[in-house]
């Protein structure tokens, strides 16, 4: 038996002519915060939908807690705790019904922990759902998707469009869920900001295939953002392997570089070249030079 | 204790935490003896993963300036000295630095910033200081 909560080995999805993931292998351990990232339409959706069997796998498996999604719905999904941007409660239900309602479907339940949650988030249990605001309808998702104590909490993008006190509540969620020994948290962002705070492991997707996958601290070290100076000014940045976007003008050009800055800085002393800053790149920036930019600006091996 | 986390720069968030809590012991806003919040706490305040803030803690331990006791927690050791002094240095250093770089700016050289520090300590000390 492996440690792994979640694991996908060469999901291929197309609908129709459109690719939505391209082999896709990930394997989420046990305890950790894994940070789902990708633009828009990159393919997050999809592969987390894979994961609730929402969708079958066209190819390759697709295991949760060692189980198949879509053969054993109710031994997966009665495990996972699920918020997503979209939100879809039942909008006729009151506040208190939506508890009820949902806590029929866990064994697990814990209605202390339900009603210190209701009191957190301020939430008026004879309020309907759809009268709430944005905000608090997140955080009555939060609330029925943190109650039965999951051993998988699963949020795609659940900070979308909501304002910083609520994001805020979601990052404690995330937080308490892995301070509690052995329970996992998988979620999708394109707030790296947050991304970064939280994250054990960072999976970059990128058009349905995954850029990069590592652990934070790794992806940190691995990466840098150098600024060099060069004796005369240029109209464009020498082509060096290893960096992946160039910034700049004139006689100073940034660059952002995986693999470490030893390439960059023996090629910045061939080319008479100063280095006068250097830093670690934000997981932002990261995420801008390796997914961000055109394929073509890359100076790729 | 107050520490701000920022992800705009790049320093790793357990990083920003070592630094931090080495600065206030060596500036004195963190006494020896004093406990630091739990890891669960100060990861929910700060708004960083439990695991980062566990790190930090760890280094901070080897790095002498904190000690764990038994189950109780952490606190900030007596014989965290030798570190602080660095810790103290380091920060004076970087404050001069920035002066000597300014001041080379405007065309001042050292030994005129020298003669003016201690004019300007003179300057400072308070007339009633013959205690």
């Amino acid at each position: 038996m492996s440690e792994s909560v979640v694991d996908i080995q060469g999901v291929t999805r197309r609908f129709g002519p459109k690719t939505a993931l391209d082999d896709v292998s990930l394997t989420v351990p046990r305890g950790v915060v894994f940070g789902l990232v990708g633009a828009n339409g990159a393919g997050k959706t999809t592969l987390i939908k894979h994961v609730l069997g929402l969708l079958r796998a066209e190819t390759g498996s697709v295991r949760v807690f060692g189980r198949d999604p879509v053969a054993d719905p109710v031994g997966v999904l009665s495990r996972i705790g699920y918020l997503s941007e979209e939100n879809d409660l039942p909008g006729w239900m009151r506040v208190d019904e939506l508890i009820r309602y949902t806590r029929a479907f866990y064994p697990d339940w814990d209605d202390t922990y339900a009603e210190e949650l209701r009191q957190t988030f301020a939430l008026d249990p004879a309020a309907r759902v759809k009268n709430l605001s944005k905000g608090q309808r997140a955080r009555a998702g939060l609330l029925i998707a943190l109650a039965y104590r999951p051993s998988l909490l699963l949020l795609d993008e659940p900070s979308s469009g909501l304002d910083p006190i609520v994001r805020r509540d979601i990052l404690a969620a995330i937080i308490r869920t892995i301070a509690d020994e052995g329970r996992t948290v998988l979620f999708s962002s394109h707030l790296l900001e947050e991304v970064e705070r939280v994250a054990d492991h960072v999976t970059m997707i990128d058009q349905g295939k995954i850029a990069l996958s590592a652990p934070l601290d790794a992806i940190k070290e691995s990466h840098r953002c150098l600024t060099l100076r060069f004796a005369e000014s240029r109209p464009q940045p020498p082509v060096v392997p290893g960096v992946l976007v160039w910034e700049g003008a004139g006689q100073e050009w940034t660059a952002v570089c995986r693999d470490g800055p030893a390439r960059l800085e023996e090629a910045a002393n061939q080319w008479g070249a100063q280095i006068v800053a250097e830093r670690v790149p934000s997981l932002d920036e990261i995420f801008v030079a390796r997914v961000g930019i055109p394929a073509s600006a890359v100076a790729e091996e | 204790m107050q520490i701000h986390i920022t992800t705009s720069d790049g320093v790793p968030p357990y990083l920003q935490i070592v630094n931090q809590v080495k600065y206030l012991v060596a500036s004195g806003r963190l006494a020896a003896g004093e406990e630091l919040p739990p890891i669960r706490v100060l990861a929910l305040r700060l708004r960083v993963n439990p695991n980062t803030v566990a790190r930090a803690y760890r280094e901070l331990e080897t790095a002498g300036v904190v000690e764990k006791r038994s189950t109780t927690g952490t606190y900030v050791s007596y014989a965290g000295s030798p570190l602080a002094r660095r810790e103290k240095l380091r920060i004076v250093i970087e404050r001069i630095d920035a002066l000597l770089a300014e001041a080379r700016q405007l065309g001042f050289d050292a030994h005129e910033i020298h003669d003016l520090v201690r004019q300007r300590d003179a300057a400072m000390k308070p007339p009633e200081s013959e205690k």
